[in-house]
């Protein structure tokens, strides 16, 4: 599903963000990318979802060469990849319902798909009676239960996650991770970046962890 | 047309009516600031339409005075009333001419006396110093200042002719006048149209500003830079639209104001003339012109600012 084949980031000022990396991660896999912050999690999400463009390697992802892909086929991409950020980053001025909606609005779906998919989204991460809320009335671990159905209502093979527990306590944070491992059930291969050693220990899934850019450890490797 | 693309076009069709609706709204949200920018652009829209009114009304005007532009034929001394008479009976065959009016030399001075208040010291005279004349009225395609000139170039080479008076010099000039003045009225059109074109610019990239993180979340889930612009370009559409309705509105009102004064003047000169007002197709123009500037403004500017936003 990803491949990265020798992959450096550079960012202007000399400072890289990624060093030299190559890893690959298969269809249907959870993994965990861990890490000092500054160590390149963000930017290794960043590369996949093509919010940024690598300096020097080779991306693959969905079968997609990423340094092929012009301008204009970004959307194209992005619509394949579902993101959830720690800050959630939903629109505040609209219900949770048109924030769940919006990638859906955006690739021209038809009113009744949307609503019964947009359902569907909410009723998996259990905010069903919540869709005609505002963000800004929900809780912290709702609000990212929110951004997590709208990464996942357009049904992407990949999930990429950054820091999506950062802002919430060890209880909610389990809950969000059982979610993730749900929908990883059903077949989405998820990346999921996270500091929180604690919590990914008790879940048995492959982890990668980076220093300063560089890939230094995979739980992979050593299996 | 299959189903599935008929269900593609409904959708599209839907969505574009959506996001007009949208952006009406959300003009209507900020009422104050939308009718200040409604307001600026009517008033910059205004200037032009009415100075070309204002043209398209001199025009007119002078269209009529163009009609009325006659040649007067003075005959030699010599030629009496009833050969000046046969002159005028060949002349009407002219095809260029409409009409010809005969004053003899009895009804030449009766007029002179009655208005020149030289009275008495013609009668002192003992013969008519004045000739006869012909008052030439020409046809339609001949009243043209050029044409004009080529026939009364003819009659002054008629035997009988002394002096043919054609006073179309002024009607010349004010022809010239008007073609400046018309350029003009495109130049001001054009500056001011610039005007508008910045100020809408100006607005909606205030309004990207505005709602730069709802572009950045519609960018980060898959949002083609058509879908990012639309809302955008529907804002513009509705400023230069509304914009082009109060120009229409200001003229019209000024029209209405000036409308009574001019027939009243008119009135005074013993013209019929009326204030033009604006035509269907000028209004449709205007309110064309303004949508297209709003729609060009909301594009340059989102051109320009779109790319700033990252993710790209």
């Amino acid at each position: 599903m990803i491949y990265f084949d020798n992959v450096s980031k550079r960012y202007p000022g000399g400072h890289y963000g990624l060093r030299d990396v190559t890893l690959h991660i298969a269809p249907g896999e959870m993994v965990f990318l861990t890490g000092h912050s500054g160590a390149g999690k963000s930017t290794l999400l960043r590369l996949t979802g093509l919010l940024e463009r690598a300096t020097r390697g080779q991306i693959r992802v969905n079968g997609r060469t990423l340094s092929r892909v012009g301008a204009r086929q970004i959307p194209y991409h992005r619509r394949e990849v579902g993101m959830i950020f720690q800050d959630h980053r939903l629109l505040h001025d609209r219900t949770v319902f048109d924030n769940v909606a919006l990638p859906l609005v955006v690739s021209g779906l038809g009113h009744r798909d949307i609503g019964r998919r947009v359902r569907a989204a909410l009723d998996k991460v259990g905010l069903l009676n919540r869709e005609k809320a505002y963000p800004i009335t929900l809780s912290g671990g709702e609000q990212q239960r929110v951004g997590i159905a709208r990464a996942v209502v357009s049904r992407p093979p990949l999930v990429l996650a950054d820091e999506p527990t950062g802002n919430l306590d060890p209880e909610l944070s389990a809950d969000i991770m059982h979610l993730f491992e749900a929908f990883n059930e059903v077949g989405v291969t998820l990346l999921i970046a996270s500091h929180d050693l604690a919590l990914i220990s008790t879940l048995r899934h492959r982890v990668i962890t980076l220093d300063h850019g560089q890939r230094v450890a995979d739980s992979a490797d050593a299996a | 047309m299959p189903p599935d693309l008929r269900g593609t076009v409904s959708v599209w069709l839907t969505r574009q009516a959506q996001v007009a609706i949208e952006a009406l709204g959300r003009l209507t949200r900020t009422p104050a600031s939308s009718l200040m920018t409604v307001a600026v652009i009517g008033i910059a829209l205004s200037l032009p339409t009415s100075l070309y009114v204002l043209l398209d009304n001199l025009q007119r005007l002078s269209g009529s005075w163009d009609g009325a532009a006659t040649l007067s034929l003075y005959l030699r001394q010599e030629i009496d009333d009833g050969a000046a008479e046969r002159l005028a009976r060949k002349l009407r065959l002219d095809p260029a001419i409409a009409d010809v009016r005969v004053i003899g030399k009895q009804a030449a001075i009766e007029e002179f006396k009655r208005f020149s208040g030289f009275g008495q010291a013609l009668d002192a005279l003992d013969y008519n110093p004045l000739p006869a004349v012909l008052v030439i009225q020409p046809t339609q395609e001949e009243s043209e200042p050029d044409a004009a000139e080529t026939l009364a170039g003819r009659l002054r080479a008629l035997p009988e002719a002394d002096q043919v008076q054609l006073d179309l010099q002024w009607v010349k000039r004010f022809h010239a006048i008007t073609r400046i003045a018309r350029r003009g009225v495109l130049l001001i059109g054009g500056i001011l149209g610039l005007a508008v074109l910045l100020t809408i610019g100006n607005t909606i990239r205030l309004e990207i500003q505005n709602r730069r993180q709802e572009i950045e979340i519609a960018k980060l889930v898959g949002a083609t830079d058509a879908f990012i612009r639309r809302p955008f370009l529907y804002t513009g559409l509705w400023y230069g639209l509304f914009g082009g309705l109060l120009a229409w509105l200001l003229v019209g009102g000024a029209l209405f104001l000036l409308s009574g004064p001019v027939e009243r003047l008119a009135g005074l000169y013993e013209s019929d003339f009326s204030l033009s007002w604006l035509g269907p197709g000028t209004t449709l123009t205007l309110l064309l012109i303004g949508t297209l500037l709003g729609l060009a403004g909301a594009w340059l500017s989102v051109s320009r600012h779109l790319n700033d936003i990252s993710p790209v």
